[in-house]
């Protein structure tokens, strides 16, 4: 083989090679690693998933701030506008890692203003957010033109629903469409984490027996490993070895508490065609470990605001 | 000597076709999966990844008790019809949509668990061709509260 010939070659074969790298990281998913033996797993442990994963791709997902907010609307929490992160730091972010935490935080904010239908709030928050994504070069997140129809729809709350989720996707859809993994894992994180601190801000200890809300912070326990996988996938970025290292404090507390779930029967009612997984869980979560945790995330949390 | 001027358009045509289709994902995404949801709220996160024959996804996810869920899974037109499965922890199937020809599952929870969604792309059986890729979208919505 001649030597241009060589050379041609091996150009080509360096950019398949990077082509196919951008390529499979796209979208957030990771490959697997494991084998997919028999296993026993017992149900009380969160993670356990861990050794069985062995697809082509892998999508760890969090619950986003819309859904972390609606998770305590649920239980019945009030609204308290002191909790959320102040519309007015946003001018202090302006690196990366810190706009890529406040928008995950305002936008959880954006989401408690919207579902708890404060009206100002809501204009506020979202431009709050878009802030943060347009630092990051996320231009196509949020838009004038969503802000204004935002603005004409503010009393009708499927629309504005509608357009705090469609701002969120875009923002995601991004950064995973741009291989930017380990900012996307930062925003996921900053919305979870302010969605903790809002609801463990939220608990009367006076009340905490048999209370929903503490139900749902314990709930939360599970998804801990899952924010841990997410960042994983990205970690030796400095920014993201840090968030390990604090969600690692979370986790050590969650690790006291014992979770227990019976096996999950799905039932199938014809008439709605909804599924119905029954099944039962215990957990021991105590007001002691339940100050600690609130201890924690509020230090995290406040950390990543100032 | 040729071939050495032909490589580097080649290389560009290689990033542009494979950026090209990763990119398109967000659109089928937004287009086709989105409104199956319906009239439950997307929850505004995105999983999507271009998949070829034969292959699989997995997504780890905690859902809570008392929410009403629906999943929407699809796959664009290029890839045979994407099957997916919902397994617990002791990976007990609690849902397929095989021989069901349905890309949506609704679902509630008595208890908050964390589930595994599987999702695979059937190979169509053409040994002689190439296998085909596509993009694959996984979507959950919730009710919300009035």
């Amino acid at each position: 083989m001649n030597k241009t010939l060589k050379t041609g070659f091996r150009i080509l074969a360096v950019v398949i090679l990077v082509t196919g790298l951008f390529t499979s990281c796209r979208s957030g998913a990771t490959k697997a690693e494991g084998d997919d033996a028999s296993l026993d797993v017992p149900v009380d442990n969160p993670a356990i998933f861990d050794d069985l994963k062995n697809a082509e791709k892998i999508f760890n997902a969090l619950p986003s701030p819309l859904e972390s907010a609606m998770l305590v609307k649920s239980a019945g929490a009030r609204f308290d506008d002191g909790l959320l992160n102040k519309v007015g730091n946003a001018n202090n972010y302006v690196s990366n890692k810190s706009m890529a935490l406040n928008l995950g935080i305002y936008t959880c904010d954006l989401s408690f203003a919207s579902l708890y239908d404060q009206t100002q709030l809501i204009i506020n928050y979202m431009e709050a957010a878009k802030k943060m994504a347009d630092g990051l070069g996320i231009l196509e997140a949020i838009q004038q033109e969503q802000i204004d129809r935002l603005e004409e729809n503010i009393t009708n709350k499927e629309v504005i629903m509608e357009i705090v989720s469609e701002t969120f996707m875009n923002s995601n859809a991004y950064l995973a469409e741009n291989n930017q993994h380990a900012i996307a894992a930062i925003v996921l994180a900053g919305g979870w984490i302010e969605g903790l601190y809002i609801s463990t801000q939220l608990v009367d200890l006076n009340d905490f027996a048999d209370n929903k809300l503490v139900e749902r912070i314990t709930d939360q326990k599970l998804s801990v490993d899952i924010l841990l996988d997410l960042l994983d996938n990205s970690k030796g970025d400095p920014s993201v070895d840090e968030l390990i290292a604090q969600v690692g404090r979370i986790k050590t507390v969650f690790d006291k508490v014992t979770v227990k779930t019976s096996a999950v029967t799905p039932e199938h009612d014809q008439a709605t065609d909804v599924t119905t997984l029954k099944s039962e869980v215990t957990s021991d979560m105590s007001p002691a470990v339940f100050s600690e945790l609130s201890t924690v995330v509020s230090e995290i949390r406040n950390s990543f605001v100032k | 000597m040729r071939i050495k001027k032909f490589l580097p358009f080649l290389a560009i045509f290689i990033i542009a076709v494979s950026f090209d289709a990763a990119a398109q994902c967000k659109g089928f995404a937004k287009k086709t999966v989105l409104p199956e949801l319906g009239s439950y709220t997307h929850d505004g996160n995105y999983h999507a990844a271009v998949l070829v024959e034969g292959e699989e996804a997995e997504l780890y996810k905690t859902f809570y008790s008392d929410m009403d869920y629906r999943v929407s899974v699809a796959g664009d037109e290029t890839i045979p019809a994407v099957e997916f499965s919902v397994v617990d922890a002791n990976r007990n199937v609690l849902y397929t949509n095989k021989n069901k020809n349905s890309g949506t599952w609704d679902f509630k929870l008595e208890s908050s668990q964390q589930l595994k969604l599987i999702v695979r792309v059937p190979s169509a059986g053409k040994s002689t061709q190439a296998p085909a890729s596509g993009c694959v979208a996984i979507m959950f919505g919730f009710k919300i509260d009035k």
